[in-house]
């Protein structure tokens, strides 16, 4: 899946969660306050789910979270890691 | 579309209700009464593989499917409220290492939780905090290779026994989750007695006193210990609490149903009574209602389905609401009976109660569900 891809998809899901707002790709979800901690647990069952991704203990890191173009790279690279494997 | 159970979940049931009739329903009252859970009861729910319903076989748990591990937490719920917050907690412990634990935390601690050789509380709850978890002022330092924890959680259900702790804690002001053991040094249980509900669920208060805990403890990531470790506890905890309440009001509309068979007044059966009458059939229509409610939360969970998450909180919402009616209903059918100790239904009503309060308050369900009917109000129109 190419990144344009992947980053529409991600846009389309945060865009369900989120009020009148056109969320820059780089808009920081969490210090914003655009979304809440429920949301966390649903992006990363999202991710699983649509991209066929297991998202473990060592995917916590809040640079993999924070922002679209985030979700859009940690999506890219586990699928490379997954690829390469 | 079919929304009936498969053979062997037909099976699995009737092993399931089998084991609540012979072990856990004729003792419910008496446990109650003596506010403690016999260790023997809880090491053969081990031996029966019920407290690894949902760990999955590599680890030494069952593996059930969702539909399975759900009529499991019905049935044992039927018997007793107080020993389904055991699976409960076990279960929300186990999730919470399942999903975010390293491979080493799966191997070390699951298949002992599986099998009750270890039984795991949850510790979220503090003297100050409930709903607003997020903010508990337990701490955790970081020290060499270790962590020192010090503060206070209540009302932790199976505290009084539990061997391990899944504990939440600030650390630099971050949401952290630990697992603690029992023996650590500076960890110790207080029981709670005298309460309205789940008075065999042995509540304990903890206190933690500069328990100094490895790293490899650490469950999940600085920071990720309530938007990530604990609210996968607490959603898998209100999957449990929904299914139990069925099974709680299962055993209510059955109370009834005998005690208005032969209960006779001015001249009939009470079942003969319209009035009567009217509570049975809201009973029965509001447990239809909610299987259904639990049947779509398990097919979401089984699908790995984002929605899963609303829709369990909806489930354990409306059960637990339901499942009040109904054991008011119950008590007020079998009157003074109902309030006296010869008849389970006054332990059914007061545990219903705890069931409101436990893995989410209601208004904390009600302000979710509601934001989220406004979300898919505001998609509904963007798509218009």
């Amino acid at each position: 899946m190419s990144t344009d891809e992947i980053k529409e998809k991600i846009k389309a899901f945060i865009c369900q969660f989120v009020q009148n707002v056109d969320i820059p790709d780089d808009e920081d979800l969490f210090a914003s306050g655009l979304v809440n901690s429920l949301f966390a647990m649903q992006l990363v069952l999202h991710i699983e789910k649509e991209f066929q991704l297991k998202v473990a203990n060592d995917d916590l890191d809040y640079e993999n979270f924070k922002s679209i173009n985030a979700i859009t790279d940690f999506i890219g690279q586990k699928d490379l890691n997954s690829e390469t494997k | 579309m079919d929304l009936g159970l498969t053979p062997e979940q037909i099976e699995s049931r009737k092993r399931f209700s089998d084991f609540v009739d012979e072990y856990i329903a004729p003792v419910a009252d008496q446990n109650d009464r003596d506010e403690h859970t016999p260790v023997e009861l809880i090491k053969r729910l081990g031996e029966q593989g019920f407290l690894g319903a949902f760990i999955p076989e590599e680890y030494g748990g069952k593996g059930m499917d969702m539909v399975t591990a759900g009529l499991l937490c019905e049935e044992i719920g039927r018997g007793s409220a107080s020993l389904l917050s055991l699976l409960t907690i076990n279960g929300m412990v186990s999730q919470a290492i399942l999903k975010w634990g390293t491979r080493a935390q799966k191997e070390h601690w699951l298949p002992g939780l599986a099998t009750a050789e270890k039984v795991a509380a949850f510790g979220v709850t503090e003297p100050d905090i409930g709903s607003d978890a997020k903010s508990v002022e337990t701490t955790a330092e970081l020290s060499g290779n270790s962590y020192i924890l010090n503060g206070r959680k209540k009302w932790i259900s199976y505290g009084q026994v539990a061997d391990l702790f899944l504990i939440l804690a600030q650390c630099d002001g971050k949401p952290t989750t630990f697992l603690i053991e029992r023996d650590t040094p500076g960890f110790s249980t207080t029981p709670i007695t005298g309460l309205l509900g789940f008075r065999s669920a042995m509540l304990a208060e903890l206190q933690i006193e500069k328990c100094r805990v490895p790293e490899e403890n650490l469950v999940g990531k600085p920071g990720f210990g309530f938007s990530h470790v604990t609210n996968v506890a607490l959603d898998h905890g209100r999957y449990c609490v929904g299914w139990g309440c069925l099974g709680l009001a299962e055993a209510c509309l059955q109370a009834s149903l005998s005690y208005t068979s032969e209960r006779k007044q001015f001249g009939t059966n009470l079942r003969g009574h319209q009035l009567i009458q009217e509570m049975i059939a809201d009973m029965i229509t509001n447990i239809k209602a909610t299987r259904l409610l639990c049947y779509h939360a398990a097919y979401l969970k089984e699908t790995g389905d984002p929605g899963m998450i609303m829709e369990t909180s909806i489930m354990k919402y409306f059960a637990s609401r339901m499942v009040n009616k109904i054991a008011n209903d119950a008590v007020q059918i079998h009157g003074a009976h109902g309030c006296g100790s010869e008849y389970s239904v006054q332990r059914y009503l007061r545990d219903a109660k705890i069931m409101e309060i436990i893995e989410g308050s209601s208004q904390m369900q009600q302000i979710i569900i509601a934001k989220s009917g406004y979300m898919n109000f505001r998609l509904e129109k963007r798509k218009k």
